[in-house]
């Protein structure tokens, strides 16, 4: 008999489809829009400046954490699943700040120092 | 007789072999390294874009008169204030928002197809694909239009010294500022963009599965799992290309 005709293994739903528990995900949409309100408000109300960046940079690492937490499962993994993803994500964050700061050098360098 | 007592006991700790220390499948680590190693190349376009950034004199005028000059970087919502249908009006930032939303709604009925594909509910999982289809190709639609719109530039244009004008963008010059905010203005929402694509198509092919019955057959929505992922993975992108390039 042909391998694709041997339905034996083949998935049978019994009994009732569980009903949907959707509480958490709607929980963490509605966090998701109201930290992005947030940050409208401050785009629009505060003006420009280190505080007002820290404060979208601190916004946006709390997003990341709902999205990656609980719509990627990873809060509910295992310890060393979490950790293995998150160490190489704190390492590029800290490369990313460096190269920021660099960045505010080099240009002193150029105006100061070639001009 | 008592030689076989001497017998080595086996190994049964976490990392010894033979179990599975992460609990998760083969395929589900595979995507999150492959997404690891993916945020390591949107963490190398974002350091650019701050370096970049940063290198250049900043904008020092009130935000009032603002103008768009190579001299300076621009401040974004000067630049990003367009809407389609509100042509000329002033709206700083209001289509990106509309578009974070469309996306991170995306990303809730992609979550709740996952959710429904573990208690192998086939009918709901395929209405929350086909939602996520739709919010997803709105959002790259809401794309193309936004390049669109950087592409063409606003009515005004940028005035030279010599008394013409630049309008719109291209790779060697832009109305907006120095040519390296264009540049990677195409090269981030560009690449973010096509990961969405990526995810578009993949959504499609397991839309089509789960309709064919495949993943029920099957007896596991796993393929959901996995492209669900990669799903919320390019929304994170969003997230903070939204921050950096929009916000700040």
């Amino acid at each position: 008999m042909a391998a694709h005709s041997d339905h034996s293994n083949d998935f049978h739903q019994t009994g009732e489809i569980p009903k949907a528990q959707t509480k958490v995900i709607w929980k963490t949409f509605f966090i998701l829009v109201a930290l992005t309100a947030v940050e409208f408000l401050f785009a629009f109300t505060m003006d420009a400046g280190t505080l007002r960046n820290a404060i979208f940079i601190v916004l946006t690492i709390f997003k990341a954490f709902y999205i990656v937490a609980e719509f990627m499962h990873l809060k509910h993994e295992t310890k060393a699943l979490i950790w293995s993803i998150i160490i190489p994500l704190a390492l590029i964050m800290w490369l990313m700040v460096a190269l920021i700061s660099e960045g505010s050098y080099y240009f002193d360098s150029i105006t100061n120092y070639f001009n | 007789m008592s030689t076989s007592t001497t017998l080595e006991e086996p190994k049964t700790g976490t990392w010894d072999g033979g179990n599975e220390p992460l609990k998760a499948s083969y395929g589900k680590l595979m995507m999150w390294f492959f997404l690891l190693s993916d945020a390591f190349t949107f963490g190398a376009f974002l350091i650019v874009y701050g370096l970049s950034r940063h290198s250049h004199l900043p904008y020092t005028g009130t935000p009032d008169d603002f103008q768009f000059s190579t001299e300076w970087w621009p401040i974004p919502e000067k630049v990003f204030n367009a809407f389609p249908g509100f042509h000329g009006v002033d709206l700083p930032l209001a289509f990106v928002a509309l578009m974070t939303m469309i996306l991170i709604l995306s990303s809730v009925t992609m979550v709740l197809a996952v959710e429904a594909g573990h208690r192998m509910d086939k009918n709901d999982v395929q209405k929350w694909l086909l939602w996520t289809i739709l919010f997803g190709g709105t959002f790259l639609g809401c794309q193309a239009w936004e390049w669109t719109h950087f592409i063409t530039g606003t009515d005004e244009g940028m005035l030279l010294a010599d008394g013409s004008r630049v309008f719109g963008a291209n790779m060697v010059m832009n109305q907006y500022g120095p040519p390296l905010f264009a540049n990677l203005f195409f090269f981030i929402t560009g690449f973010h963009g096509f990961h969405v694509t990526i995810g578009w198509v993949l959504l499609v092919i397991a839309f089509i599965s789960t309709v064919n019955g495949v993943y029920h057959k099957r007896g596991h929505y796993e393929m959901v799992e996995k492209i669900g992922l990669y799903w919320h993975f390019v929304d994170l992108v969003w997230v903070f290309v939204f921050t950096f390039f929009y916000l700040i």
